[in-house]
């Protein structure tokens, strides 16, 4: 992987960008225990295959998704965050 | 053993042994399965073998003995941490290492030649002090050494003050060292087979079996066998493998590259690690440099080796040894490291009974083979968690009590 498609900048080299961990959506604010919280923040799948995760254009500080194959390393897609993932 | 060799040596024929039993068909039923055949799997059988006398034992790996990341990593050995828990375990473990050779009957080649971590700011240095302070306390040899003595020691070091990041000081660890990883796991894998303990290489865990939240069998591509208790130490895959028993781990899996150059005559004997500069090197008995460094700047389960690494460790092993600039580099190659938030690892029980975890290895997982080995099968066979895993069972991160190591791995990440 050399380059990354950025949604708002287009095709850029892949040190412009640094990754920002997987896409899983943030608990309840309101009713989230400490567990819920425990395993937002460190827990992960971490799967081997197709992934959803962030990652951040840093020269323009733009966060974004991308789908991409941790086995592989082939990017699938890459989206803004505005798209839900999940509803795809 | 020297008078078997000796007699080795006059035969006229060399028959090869056979170290690790012969290639046998899987039973049903193992009172212990152990997923992973590499160097903490070898251990827990062995220990479990000869300390609890519990033989009934399958040890599966999906390639060979000892092929996954027991081969891939440097090789080194330390105990210089900051968190008494950290220190107190590899501590144990380097103890163990230092009879390794006797207690297996195979030379594992240890050799401890110090190791000297460098600090190129004030806060380094101050981290430096806190690691000696500890690790005195705990009884390892650790100690703040400053720039007249590493000159002393280290002739072929750059130590110029008009370097971008000049050396300010060292935290010497005299009980620092390096053994030959794959003989640790055939030694131990040799004198567990030799007590009854059967491995089974080429077979793959696809599935685990559990019933009212107790494990019961292990599914493989070469048939389902039934167990009373599972432990999976699969370094680089405890994520894929726990996802199987449906547990979720704080873990996150990246490469970790390093590479080795052509031979050179003996010239440095410590192992020199700059976490600012994110490399660590040393050079083997063989002659050649290993230089290791950070993780991938990405998660991936890849063991690809790529060339911006390459540049990133060529320019920070630079800095320090500017002879190596006319040095060829031999062989460039990554292991995959588990990497947890604290940097330490994940051992003990798990959410299914009778279903232990080894995992969370990231890059420290080869130093604490003897001893994990040792405690995970206190563990299973007594059912007692042993006071030097305590901290780091997978129930910390729900306590928000983790064991944070991240200052005193060898490069940071």
């Amino acid at each position: 992987m050399k380059t990354l498609l950025c949604p708002l900048n287009g095709l850029r080299n892949i040190d412009e960008f640094i990754y920002g961990g997987e896409y899983h959506a943030e608990p309840d604010r309101k009713q989230a225990d400490r567990k819920a919280w425990a395993e937002h923040v460190f827990f992960d799948t971490n799967s081997a295959g197709v992934v959803a995760e962030w990652w951040c254009h840093t020269p323009s500080s733009y966060w974004f998704l991308v789908d991409r194959d941790t086995v592989t390393d082939q990017v699938i897609s890459t989206y803004p965050f505005s798209i839900d993932p999940v509803e795809k | 053993m020297p008078f078997g060799l000796l007699k080795y040596g006059l035969a006229r024929t060399y028959p090869g042994k056979n170290l690790f039993g012969k290639a046998r068909p899987l039973k049903q039923s193992y009172d212990v399965v152990i997923i992973g055949a590499g160097g903490h799997g070898a251990a827990c059988a062995y220990y479990l073998a000869k300390e609890h006398g519990i033989t009934n034992v399958a040890v599966l790996d999906k390639g060979y003995l000892g092929g996954g990341n027991t081969a891939r990593n440097t090789a080194v050995l330390r105990s210089n941490y900051l968190t008494e828990a950290g220190v107190a375990f590899y501590k144990a473990s380097l103890e163990l290492y230092k009879s390794l050779s006797n207690e297996l009957d195979l030379n594992i080649m240890f050799e401890q030649r110090g190791q000297l971590t460098l600090a190129h700011s004030d806060a380094a240095v101050r981290n430096l002090r806190w690691r000696a302070e500890v690790n005195q306390h705990l009884g390892v040899r650790s100690e703040l050494m400053f720039n007249d003595e590493i000159a002393k020691m280290l002739p072929h070091l750059r130590m110029d003050a008009d370097a971008r990041y000049p050396i300010l000081a060292g935290l010497w660890h005299a009980d620092g060292g390096t053994a030959r990883h794959d003989a640790v796991v055939w030694g131990y894998a040799k004198e567990a087979a030799a007590r009854g303990v059967e491995f089974h290489q080429l077979t793959e865990a696809t599935g685990i079996d559990i019933a009212d939240g107790k494990v019961t069998g292990v599914r493989t591509t070469r048939g389902d066998i039934s167990c009373g208790k599972v432990i999976q130490a699969v370094a680089g895959s405890s994520s894929v493998v726990g996802n199987m028993a449906g547990i979720k781990l704080p873990i996150h899996t990246f490469p970790l590259q390093a590479m080795v150059t052509q031979p050179y005559k003996p010239l440095l004997e410590p192992h020199v690690s700059s976490p600012h500069h994110h490399v660590y090197i040393h050079q083997t008995s063989r002659g050649e440099f290993v230089i290791g460094g950070g993780s991938d700047p990405y998660p991936l389960y890849n063991t690809r080796a790529t060339l911006p690494m390459r540049e990133v460790l060529s320019a920070a092993v630079l800095e320090l040894f500017p002879f190596l600039g006319e040095a060829r580099v031999m062989r460039q190659w990554a292991g995959i490291t588990d990497m947890t938030p604290d940097y330490s690892p994940i051992m003990g029980e798990s959410p299914v009974q009778n279903y232990y975890l080894d995992a969370g290895w990231g890059t420290w997982g080869f130093k604490a083979t003897p001893i994990s080995g040792m405690t995970m099968a206190e563990l299973v066979a007594t059912d007692r968690v042993p006071e030097l895993i305590a901290p780091f069972s997978l129930d910390r991160f729900y306590r928000f009590e983790q064991v944070n190591e991240a200052g005193a791995t060898a490069a940071s990440h």
